[in-house]
């Protein structure tokens, strides 16, 4: 009778203790779950939507169809491959003049500014409490033509300098390319110093001790151990800096003219005024495509998986 | 030729570091002779690894002066110092491989073929196998050791060592200290050696200097400063003391002893051993080592021979270590008093609550001022951790 009884109670008792080991192994899923959900609707739902729009040939009064129209990306690659070049270049220098900008201003905020530190951080991030397109309208007046910069560098001879290299007109630096690229470099360099800053704090300052009483010199020191232990933060900042840029149109929109057109600027007037929408679409997937790769080659040159 | 017997020689005059209003290190006047392993030792704060650091030149000393054999180094940067350092926590470089970063300061000096020094100073740490690992590979032991090579590797006029076993285990540590007494000897360079371990650093060292916020102590060869400690700290900090409130009852004298009086008896002490001033009436720490003190049953006290100091006392404690046993002792001439016994022939009488008489030779006695805290130096639970 007790064993029966006994019996009986396992056979209760063990559904129960499976059931929560199950659900215990569920959880990690139930936690993802609203992130993928989001991602699914909000990312990889359009991505579908705009990939099958690029290959579909039609008009705005016809409507348009999927006819597996891979021409639209020769096409598209052939007719504004110029704007390719420009944004990769335009992005390309904003993003070196943020390192150079961004690195003596991390590595002073890391190691040198003692008890000023968090409020140097705080004065980093302070730009974005204003609005990304005002503070673009803002260069405008300060770049604006007669104005105190313009004065300053003619006053200077830079503006010869700048012409000469075609990189401003005239007297003019707004609706120029150097207009665009200090526009870019401006608003992106908050994303280099932040992920810059973060790499160099976490350095032990007991490194350059070592490196020092090794006979490494402050120069010498900073190419050996310092340089080489903030590649990740250079890797993300340069990466963070460089794949928004690319694909930037407000600073092209704002502060260049129709000789700088970036990509954005492309896409977004495919997209909103020609209602072309095939050539918006693979201009963007042609975009993704560059940057991708380029950032590919680039981390695996880079190499920073081998870093602590 | 004199060259060489001095050349090395590691020369403090007047050194000293003040922090704003606080004082790490005193004016010290210190020399290290070449060759020679000498250890820094006292617990955290006391000023040894601003000492060691201002040698290095990590640390810039408020005054004072850093010879390095006839050189005056103080003014020159740490990597222009023919001196290297192992840290306490290694700092090894985590992008670098070992071969790396034990090559590190070889090219920096602009070394061309640094391969084959560097195979035979990981040969020399055991580490010739691991060359092409990350730091991060290894274990502390090993870590360690690459610590070592990368300095040892310039061949310095001194190396620095700043706690350098302090995050090894036990036997690790006891380990690693016997290895870098072998290196030691083995290359013959001066290591000076800072650490908080009173064992580690008479093991090691041929001369010990005893700090003390901020100040030298003493200084001297392990076993002196063992058996003859000039301060309360030094009795207290290296093993430990039995300390007991005396008054002188016949100062130095014509005899070679002093005789005091503690709890109701008469101890002796050799004049010689005492640097304290012993007027009579007087007050005077008499110090003794636990283990030179035997243990017999109050029943047994006419066995003691005669001319040994003794004090009677009763068992409030005893643990058993496997080879002795420690005991506590409370007496009429101070509570608290520890002995070690050896486990040869044990007295089964001897168990808490027993009346004993403790016995030992007057010339393991030393004296001290008792102007003096006499807890100095003891560490409590919070210092050994």
């Amino acid at each position: 009778m007790t064993a029966t009884l006994t019996a009986a109670e396992k056979t209760a008792a063990e559904p129960v203790v499976r059931t929560t080991a199950t659900r215990k192994r569920l959880v990690p899923y139930w936690l993802l779950l609203p992130g993928v959900l989001w991602l699914l609707v909000f990312f990889a739902l359009p991505m579908v939507y705009q990939a099958s729009t690029s290959v579909q040939t039609g008009s705005l009064e016809r409507g348009f169809e999927v006819t597996w129209h891979f021409s639209t990306y020769w096409e598209a690659l052939a007719d504004y491959w110029p704007q390719f070049v420009r944004s990769l270049l335009y992005a390309g220098t904003a993003t070196v003049l943020c390192l150079i900008l961004g690195y003596p201003l991390a590595y002073l905020i890391a190691f040198k500014a003692g008890r000023w530190r968090n409020l140097l951080l705080v004065l980093v991030i302070a730009p974005f409490f204003t609005s990304f397109l005002i503070r673009t309208l803002a260069w405008k007046t300060i770049l604006a033509d007669g104005g105190a910069v313009v004065g300053a560098l003619d006053a200077l001879r830079v503006l010869d300098v700048t012409t000469a290299l075609g990189w401003t007109q005239g007297d003019r630096l707004l609706a120029t390319p150097l207009a665009v690229v200090c526009g870019l470099t401006y608003n992106f360099l908050p994303f280099m110093i932040l992920p810059l800053y973060t790499s160099l704090e976490r350095i032990d300052g007991r490194l350059h001790e070592a490196a020092k009483d090794l006979y490494a010199s402050p120069a010498t020191t900073f190419r050996k151990v310092t340089f080489p232990l903030s590649m990740p933060g250079v890797v993300s900042g340069t990466l963070l800096t460089f794949i928004p840029a690319s694909g930037d149109y407000v600073n092209a929109e704002l502060l260049g003219s129709t000789d700088t057109k970036m990509v954005g600027n492309v896409i977004q007037s495919q997209f909103l005024r020609v209602l072309d929408y095939p050539t918006a679409a693979a201009l963007s997937f042609i975009l993704m495509a560059i940057v991708l790769i380029m950032v590919t080659v680039y981390i695996r040159r880079a190499g920073t998986e081998d870093l602590v | 030729m004199t060259d060489t017997n001095t050349g090395g020689d590691v020369r403090l005059t007047g050194i000293s570091k003040t922090y704003g209003s606080f004082t790490a290190v005193h004016p010290l006047d210190l020399t290290v002779p070449q060759g020679s392993f000498f250890a820094l030792l006292g617990a955290s704060g006391c000023g040894k690894t601003t000492t060691l650091r201002m040698i290095a030149g990590l640390e810039e000393p408020t005054t004072g002066t850093v010879f390095l054999g006839d050189k005056d180094v103080t003014d020159l940067p740490p990597y222009k110092r023919p001196v290297n350092t192992v840290f306490q926590s290694y700092a090894l470089f985590p992008h670098l491989d070992i071969h790396e970063n034990v090559a590190f300061g070889l090219r920096r000096r602009g070394v061309r073929s640094v391969e084959k020094q560097v195979g035979e100073m990981l040969d020399l740490v055991q580490l010739g196998d691991y060359a092409r690992r990350k730091p991060h590979q290894l274990s502390g032991g090993q870590q360690q050791r690459v610590a070592v090579a990368r300095a040892l590797i310039n061949h310095p006029q001194v190396l620095l060592l700043d706690e350098p076993l302090g995050a090894l285990d036990l036997k690790l540590r006891r380990q690693m200290q016997l290895e870098l007494k072998r290196i030691q000897t083995e290359v013959g360079i001066t290591f000076i050696h800072v650490t908080h371990d009173q064992e580690e650093a008479m093991t090691m060292a041929d001369t010990v200097a005893v700090m003390n916020g901020g100040r030298v102590e003493q200084l001297g060869a392990p076993a002196e400063l063992y058996e003859n400690p000039r301060t309360t700290f030094v009795a207290n900090f290296l093993g430990t003391s039995n300390l007991i409130e005396a008054a002188v009852a016949e100062g130095r004298g014509a005899a070679s002893d002093i005789v005091v009086t503690a709890g109701g008896g008469t101890l002796r002490l050799p004049a010689d051993r005492c640097g304290a001033p012993t007027t009579t009436g007087g007050k005077l720490l008499v110090g003794v080592r636990p283990e030179k003190i035997s243990l017999v049953h109050a029943d047994d006290a006419g066995a003691i021979a005669a001319g040994r100091n003794q004090v009677t006392g009763r068992i409030v404690d005893t643990s058993f270590f496997g080879v002795s046993t420690q005991y506590v002792i409370d007496s009429p001439a101070g509570s608290g008093l520890q002995v070690y016994e050896q486990n040869i022939e044990r007295d089964s009488r001897l168990a808490p609550g027993a009346e004993v008489v403790l016995h030992w030779n007057p010339a393991h006695t030393f004296g001290l001022d008792a102007a003096q805290d006499i807890q100095a130096g003891v560490e409590t639970v919070e210092d050994a951790t």
